[in-house]
């Protein structure tokens, strides 16, 4: 009794013991201090603190003291925790909560042209770009939503506005019901990042490298700012105050924290970070133990969520053959992340966000059950976000000192079976559940009396203190009914039917008083009775029948490099090679050797010749098969995410490829079975001066940087012509919208570009004005996309003013029209064999073209623009045979070494001699042929693609898809939750795709 | 294969400039007689060292030898010598430029259009079709696009003055394109968009039940054109081509051809090496539409799409190869073909697989696909094997025993800027 009324009597207390100095009180002054004791509990002060036994002290909202055998001091409350569990509360560093949410734009029809920013006031030009933003100016209360992260166990989160590229500051608050101004701990406590520019309706970035270019730049733009003489920065010709700026700078001094999403996002967003020297605590999106070692590299912070997909509905066969093996699989391996990033030892929090209330704390203790120890995952809860964010003095562990933050469980915190009960918040007491604080299980003798007649009956409670089931029956029989018992702080109704007729009930009505309860109640027959009910023997758990957990050093931690199907499990590996007896077109004056032996030692070519040994060497009989440098495709939009155009501006000389290569497309893997070795992966045609494009080699199984080709020249993509006319919309309000205006675009950005150069010391660095620096220097150099003969003297007449050289025009269908021109201005061209007719432009497209313009003399190469063509670009080359007669040794440097010259690599690749890296392909047919099929290809003199492996590749993916599929009806039929088997879709990048309008037509 | 050019809206003219000199062929009055060339029957079949005569648009002989007197002979030594091509469904002569709406006359609107007739928009004077035949393609089945029964097709010879000399067999079939089961990239409920599907699949079936029922009627009060144009699907005497690629998606158009006791055909058939069983014992046909595709799925097979002709052929499925390719338009079937050898056809099977094959699927093997005495003369000579780029070069082609001009715009370009170039080879 004392115990209960004590705690119905706090319960008052608490919820009026705030009180704000400065403001009026509506009726009588209440202070009081909420001077409470906790006792007899076991208190977690840490991860490696456990105190049993012992006792909490808070007042005004602080913790005083901890420990074993403290007094309690007369004048406070004392709460018997006999049997609980105290732990410090949650700390969750990526929330919303309190925040008004942006809604997103609808999306614009057509192309018409938002250049800059739309937001009201002396901010920056772009919209995405929010540093100014301050979650601590619209933070309000919302005791709703704080009550679902108080009852997982959350005290304080870190929330901001999840708005934008920049995305201002977030706010360190309680989930305490009160007043604002008690709950907000830091008002500025970090600032937050992504690459999703969200509610902004500006179309620049239209693409991740744009956004990624915006980063960068933003860098650049505010160290300028800050150095920025005042009466420089009012001239009408410079930038006058910028608050968005300002704001960044005032931000950097803050925790950064970016929100990646994704492993490879986590890469990028580590790139930035070390660029500009700032330490960003990243935050994942679940996939990022695919990624050990890279992850591991970054020496970042995490923030990981505990978003586990739900198992698949694999019921229709249709279906599931539309979901990619590496979906199920993450399905499986997504709960070992924490523990993986344990055991890596890296730093790492854990966030609520992304999971549904319900789900958070079972996706906990799976994580717990693949591998994430319980002292971590405390930490990740707890210690660890409070240092993050420099709050450690005030949260994160329960000290004397600190606020009055923690949960009262019934169990260790990470037990399936603990019941979470209360969770205090600045000394306020919010209550979980109020089921379970008394634990009631046990068995009891219930006496019944009607009139004078006494009934006995036997009652055993059991279950989970908080859902308690109970059943009866009487004295001495055997056969038990279920109770229908419920409790509601220490008054008891209990019912249950009669046992001769089921349709009556019996109803009892009382009071626990300590471990006796009694009172009133009707029997089955409606007559009043008395009862009361006394314990007989206590509760006795049933040990544990459910499934032996795994044992942890058991769980597969092993991936696949990369995560899909034809991911590798190993990856191969460099070892020396010795291909014997092929024929081997070498693409050097040797022409085409008969029996020839090709040594690889070291990822290089290390003999050509006859009769070659090499001890140590693998050994491949090549009899009967022919050995080819690797194709080389001059023109590639695979292996890149994110939108491969930023199609926002005319000019975006600031984008680059290479921050947005995806290591994962299965085109790699499919173009490394077609003998593809090297890809220039171009940004896309929608805007005349595109992004800075990316040499990759095909290392299938590598991440993004170790594709890159090492120690290239620096390329960029430009474009002419009906794409940046955007000919093929209704509409179009950006400019150009004719060849006349793009040679203006033209035009303008070189001179822009001259001038810029030209200025001192302290200009403003742009990333833009710096790659268009970089080509009139010389150092960057420019791969155009042209088709007709005007276009492409036009652009060689803008060059030659400019006194720098085209280097490459691509695609270039009437390049046969221009070729003595071309010729004369040093440029390559690299075109298609055959297509034509798909748009006007094309119209005088001839498959001669490549013929005729190595007639003139020429270095020409046959790309692909196309994940598919590429797969047979040596079939294409071979058309020039066809039409127009070229020699096959000829046709097949079109793929190969013309495409390495015109991309400045032919000293590394293009062609098989002493020196040159070991990129080779070995057919089955002369390589020109239609006939012919890789059988296998080297990078770098590594196997990446083997016929034989491919085959058991196959069966690995099937029995692998099996065994996931049988696991998840396993998973359904225990009543795990499902989603939908929907369509795994591989990004294939088009050319000309506008994401500021729609898609245009033509290549 | 590309499908991008659905944003279209600039009408732009197009001159007529270039080949008009390329005349059709006056009809053949002289036997021919090719001898000595390796010949490719188109069923299997090669005679080495053979000679070939038609007479009157007709094969009249071939074999080691034949009767050549009165033939104007051409020495074919070296050559080779196969049926003439056939692009089992293809859009040239309606569409000329993908990216210009008004170049396009595929596109009905409507679901359900049985009685769009592709011949009468087909245009003989489409620079594209001289860059065909001049690789070897000599019939084409055009084919109507759009709705769900996109209309009617016809095969035509690529060698005519207008479509009615072109037109080689009127109206030989009925196209249906069942709403793809296939949950597409945009698809923001997908539930929704194959519930979608599956109506207007039952749509489609309910108009052949209310057409059959209509066509039993004596004599109609109101005439129901819809009804009347697939009369010919009813009598066998039309092709129902089902254009579908999935597994669920076959199965449905089966089920229709046992139903309705349609002749079918599957065009596409992505899939249709996982129910070969069901396709032989129901003898519906695949046009494999085109070979260089990519893998709908990461984890299918790389050579998914190059190894299906050969999976057919295991199976003893009838089907032929087509080219569907909106950048290049067809002539490369023959390459299409090729690929497939990569991957374990024969090279005859191959040549069958774009010529007999075709015929029958087609319905037109009782006068062409294959170089046999009563049919048609449709013969390319080819200077090596015409499978593999490196080799193919058509130097003779007859359509109907008509020698056909070669030339095309694309040649005469070439030849325009050799001039300008002074290169001469």
């Amino acid at each position: 009794m004392k115990r209960t009324k004590l705690l119905f009597f706090f319960c008052c207390i608490i919820s009026v013991a705030q009180a704000q100095e400065t403001f009026p009180v509506n009726g009588i002054h209440d202070y009081r201090q909420g001077y409470v004791a906790f006792t007899h509990a076991t208190i977690i002060k840490d991860s490696k603190t456990t105190l049993k036994d012992a006792t909490l002290i808070i007042k005004e909202g602080k913790i005083i003291a901890v420990g074993n055998n403290l007094a309690v001091p007369k004048d406070a409350a004392s709460i018997d925790c006999k049997g609980k569990y105290i732990y410090p509360s949650f700390i969750d560093l990526i929330s919303d909560y309190g925040i008004t949410t942006a809604t997103q734009p609808a999306q614009r029809r057509g192309y018409t042209v938002q250049p800059v920013s739309d937001t009201k006031g002396a901010y920056g030009w772009n919209q995405a770009i929010r540093p100014e933003t301050d979650a601590y100016k619209v933070y309000a209360v919302n005791n709703e939503k704080a009550k679902d992260m108080r009852s997982i166990g959350f005290g304080v989160v870190l929330s901001h506005l999840q708005d934008g590229i920049a995305r201002g500051t977030g706010t360190l608050v309680t989930l305490s019901d009160e007043k604002e101004n008690f709950n907000m701990l830091k008002e500025k406590a970090a600032a937050f990042y992504s690459f999703s520019k969200g509610s902004s309706t500006q179309d620049y970035p239209t693409s991740l490298m744009g956004a990624v270019a915006l980063l960068r730049q933003t860098y650049l733009d505010a160290a300028w700012y800050k150095n920025l003489k005042p009466e420089d920065r009012e001239k009408s010709t410079s930038e006058g105050t910028n608050l968005s700026l300002q704001a960044w700078n005032d931000n950097q001094s803050l925790p950064q924290i970016f929100d990646a999403g994704e492993k490879w996002n986590v890469l990028r967003a580590a790139k930035i970070a070390g660029e500009f020297g700032v330490q960003y605590i990243i935050k994942g999106g679940g996939n990022e133990y695919q990624r050990m070692a890279e992850m591991k590299a970054t020496k970042a912070n995490f923030i990981l969520p505990l978003n586990f997909p739900k198992a698949i509905d694999v019921e229709d066969p249709n279906a599931t053959s539309l979901v990619a093996l590496g979906v199920m699989k993450h399905w499986e391996m997504a709960p070992l992340e924490p523990g993986m990033f344990d055991k890596a030892g890296l730093n790492f929090t854990l966030t609520a966000s992304g999971t549904a209330p319900g789900e958070f704390l079972d996706n906990l203790r799976k994580a717990i059950d693949n591998g994430l120890s319980e002292s971590k995952a405390l930490d990740a809860l707890t210690k660890t976000p409070a240092t993050l964010i420099g709050a450690y003095d005030k949260i994160g562990s329960i000290e004397a000192g600190k606020l009055a933050d923690f949960i009262i469980t019934t169990g260790p915190v990470f037990d399936e079976k603990t019941v979470f009960l209360q969770n205090w918040i600045l000394g306020k007491k919010f209550i979980i559940t109020d089921k379970g604080w008394n634990d009631y299980r046990g068995n009891y003798k219930l006496t019944i009396k009607q009139n004078n007649n006494n009934r006995q009956y036997d009652v055993a409670v059991e279950g989970r203190p908080d859902k308690l089931s109970a059943t009866i029956k009487p004295a001495g029989d055997t056969t038990k009914t279920d109770i229908k018992l419920s409790i509601i702080n220490n008054s008891v109704n209990l019912r249950w039917s009669a046992k001769a007729d089921s349709s009556k009930n019996n109803f009892l009505a009382g009071i626990i008083n300590n471990n006796a309860w009694n009172g009133s109640g009707y029997d089955a027959y409606g007559n009043t009775v008395a009862w009361n009910m006394v314990a007989s023997s206590p509760y006795i758990e049933k040990p544990d029948t459910a499934k032996p957990k795994k044992k942890k050093d058991l769980i597969d931690t092993s991936v696949l490099y990369p995560f899909v199907g034809y991911g590798f499990t190993t990856m191969p590996k460099q070892e020396d090679v010795l291909i014997k007896n092929a024929t081997v077109w070498t693409n050097e004056a040797d022409g085409i050797l008969q029996n020839t032996d090709v040594l690889i030692k070291g990822g290089k070519i290390a003999a050509v010749g006859k009769n070659l040994s090499a001890a140590g060497a693998k050994q491949i009989d090549a009899t009967g098969m022919y050995l080819s440098p690797g194709i080389i495709d001059e023109h590639s939009h695979i292996a890149a995410t994110g939108g491969i155009n930023e199609c926002s501006q005319s000019v975006t000389a600031e984008v680059r490829v290479g921050d947005v290569i995806d290591p994962e497309d299965i085109q790699i893997y499919r173009q490394l079975s077609d003998g593809v070795t090297s890809s220039h992966i171009l940004h896309g045609s929608c805007n005349t001066i595109g992004g800075q494009t990316q040499l990759i080699k095909l290392r299938w199984g590598k991440d993004a940087e170790e594709m890159k080709f090492e120690n290239w020249d620096g390329f960029i993509k430009f474009a002419l012509g009906e794409n940046v006319k955007r000919s093929y919309s209704p509409t179009n309000s950006r400019f150009p919208n004719t060849r006349m205006g793009v040679e203006q675009v033209l035009t303008d950005a070189f001179i822009r570009a001259e001038d810029y150069e030209k200025q001192g010391a302290g200009k403003r660095k742009d990333l833009e004005l710096d790659a268009l620096v970089e080509i009139l220097n010389a150092k960057r150099f420019i791969t155009c996309h042209s088709y007709v003969q005007s276009e492409i003297n036009m652009l060689m007449h803008v060059a030659d003013s400019f006194h720098f050289k085209v280097n490459t025009f691509t695609h270039i269908l009437e390049g046969y029209k221009v070729a003595d021109k071309l010729k004369a201005h040093g440029a390559y061209a690299s075109t298609f064999s055959d297509w034509w007719a798909y748009k006007a432009e094309v119209q005088d497209a001839i498959p001669y073209n490549a013929a005729l313009m190595t007639d003139v003399g020429l270095t020409v190469a046959i790309n692909s623009d196309d994940a598919e063509m590429a797969r047979h670009l040596n079939q294409e080359a071979a058309k020039t045979i066809k039409y127009g007669g070229i020699t096959p040794e000829q046709a097949f440097k079109m793929c190969t070494l013309n495409p390495a010259i015109m991309l400045h690599v032919a000293d590394r690749v293009g062609s098989i001699k002493v020196g040159k890296d070991a990129d080779l392909v070995l057919w089955n047919d002369n390589p020109l042929s239609v006939y012919a099929t890789a059988q296998k290809t080297f990078v770098d003199g590594i196997e990446y693609y083997d016929r034989q492996r491919d085959s058991t590749m196959r069966i690995y993916i099937a029995n692998e898809r099996n065994r996931l599929i049988q696991k998840m009806l396993t998973a359904k039929k225990e009543g795990a939750k499902t989603q939908p088997a929907t369509r795994t879709f591989d990004q294939i990048n088009e050319c000309e795709e506008d994401r500021v309008g729609a898609m245009v037509g033509g290549f | 294969m590309k499908n991008i050019f659905t944003i279209l809206s600039l009408t732009i003219i197009i001159k007529v400039t270039a080949q008009s000199n390329v005349l059709p062929a006056p009809a053949q009055t002289q036997a021919i007689a090719l001898m000595h060339a390796t010949i490719h029957i188109g069923n299997g079949q090669v005679i080495e060292d053979g000679t070939i005569v038609f007479a009157k648009g007709k094969i009249t002989g071939v074999g080691k030898s034949a009767d050549v007197s009165d033939a104007k002979i051409i020495d074919c030594t070296g050559k080779q010598i196969y049926p003439g091509f056939i692009l089992s469904d293809s859009q040239i002569g309606l569409n000329e430029i993908g990216a210009i709406r008004s170049e396009h006359d595929e596109y009905e609107l409507g679901e359900l259009n049985p009685g769009v007739h592709s011949l009468v928009a087909y245009n003989t004077d489409s620079k594209i079709i001289n860059t065909v035949r001049s690789n070897g393609v000599l019939l084409a089945n055009i084919v109507p696009d759009g709705g769900i029964i996109s209309g009617t097709s016809s095969v035509m010879q690529l060698d005519g003055w207008n479509w009615e000399d072109a037109a080689y067999q009127k109206d030989n079939g009925i196209h249906f394109r069942m709403p793809s089961l296939m949950p597409g990239r945009r698809s923001a409920d997908a539930a929704d968009i194959l519930k979608k599907a599956y109506d207007q699949i039952d749509e489609v079936r309910t108009f052949f039940r209310e057409a059959k029922a209509y066509l039993a009627e004596p004599a109609h009060t109101v005439t129901n054109i819809k009804f009347e144009a697939v009369n010919g699907l009813f009598n066998k005497t039309q092709i129902f081509f089902v254009h579908c690629e999935m597994v669920n998606e076959m199965m449905i158009a089966i089920e229709f051809a046992k139903e309705f006791g349609f002749k079918t055909v599957i065009v596409g058939g992505t899939e249709a090496n996982k129910i070969t069983g069901y396709l032989k014992q129901n003898n519906i046909g695949v046009i494999l539409n085109q070979m260089h595709t990519l893998p709908i799925m990461q984890d299918d097979d790389v050579d998914t799409y190059a190894k299906l002709p050969y999976q057919l052929q295991q199976a003893g499925v009838l089907y032929c190869i087509n080219d569907f390719d909106e950048m290049n338009r067809g002539r490369n079937l023959m390459f299409n073909a090729g690929v497939a050898v990569g991957f374990g056809l024969t090279r005859e099977q191959a040549v069958q697989a774009i010529t007999l094959n075709a015929a029958k699927i087609l319905g037109i093997d009782n006068k062409t696909g294959s170089l046999e005495a009563g049919k048609d003369a449709n013969i390319i000579v080819s200077d090596g094997d015409v499978l593999d780029a490196k080799s193919s070069n058509i130097g003779y082609a007859f359509i109907q025993g008509r020698q056909i001009n070669l030339d095309n715009k694309q040649k005469q370009l070439y030849e325009r800027y050799k001039t300008k170039y002074g290169i001469s080879k």
